[in-house]
């Protein structure tokens, strides 16, 4: 009991990459069950968000150097993008369908 | 035990990151999915202040909650009517996905448990902004350019996709 209660106490790196797991199992549940594409965006948003998390995490943790918190500043530059272009294209399919359920958008399939 | 302080304020942060998350993923209301999301990028903000991240932690405010987050709300309400929100935040096959997720994050933990990772040393908490902005104009101009022109293109590609067409 103590020994798991002194690896609690003592926070290293295992805890940052187990909270960002959950952040990145949470954004998969939400992009494979949601059917709103807002919705899906936000699952996509959480998955960046917990890779970020690892680069810094990683590089804190192993050399100090500042080089992980470029890429993660890479991350949310592409996550700025992304957002905007979907968004954008979320739009476009509400003025087209007047809904953005993605099971009522399929028709580039026929 | 004393549990230190620092101990503790990392496992609220912990806390607020996880629940929040959690309210994004299960709540019925796109609205609530929404605003929760404020509480994750916040959390993630302050866990980058932890690890000595000064530069990224402003950048993910900055960026993830001042830009992002209000982009998200504006497409929200732009829409839905208010009313018949909790309609529109469908989810289909909760359990294979509940499953899923579960395994996945299973075997994640069970990996990182596992694996003896090199012990942390002890690093100085410096500020971060001018070595970043060394890397960014020497080792990293071309990533760093790259990015300027991906940035460009997305602003006008949005632009172009969420305009009316005006035809004669």
């Amino acid at each position: 009991m103590a020994e798991y209660v002194a690896l609690l106490a003592d926070v290293g790196l295992k805890h940052y990459l187990v909270v960002s797991g959950i952040l990145f199992a949470l954004g998969i549940y939400i992009v494979l069950t949601r059917r709103n594409a807002i919705s899906i965006l936000l699952g996509v948003e959480l998955i960046l968000n917990s890779a970020g998390l690892n680069y810094v995490a990683f590089s804190h943790f192993s050399t100090g150097q500042v080089d992980g918190q470029i890429y993660t500043v890479f991350i949310i530059m592409l996550a700025a993008s992304e957002a905007a272009i979907g968004l954008a294209i979320v739009l476009a399919i509400y003025q087209l369908f007047s809904t953005i359920d993605v099971e009522a958008t399929e028709t580039l399939k026929d | 035990m004393e549990i230190p302080i620092h101990v503790l304020v990392f496992y609220l942060v912990a806390l607020v990151v996880v629940g929040s998350a959690c309210i994004v993923a299960f709540s019925r209301n796109i609205v609530h999915s929404a605003f929760s999301l404020l509480g994750t990028f916040g959390g993630v903000a302050a866990l980058y202040v932890f690890l000595g991240a000064d530069f990224v932690a402003a950048v993910q405010v900055l960026i993830y909650v001042g830009g992002i987050l209000v982009l998200i709300l504006f497409a929200v309400m732009l829409t839905h009517r208010i009313s018949d929100i909790d309609i529109t935040n469908r989810t289909v096959g909760r359990i294979p996905g509940l499953v899923a997720g579960a395994v996945f994050l299973g075997i994640l933990v069970y990996a990182i448990a596992g694996t003896d990772w090199a012990k942390a040393r002890e690093v100085a908490f410096e500020p971060t902004t001018a070595a970043i902005g060394n890397l960014f104009l020497g080792e990293y101009l071309l990533p760093f350019q790259i990015a300027a022109v991906v940035l460009l293109v997305a602003l006008i590609g949005a632009i172009t996709l969420s305009r009316k067409e005006i035809k004669e």
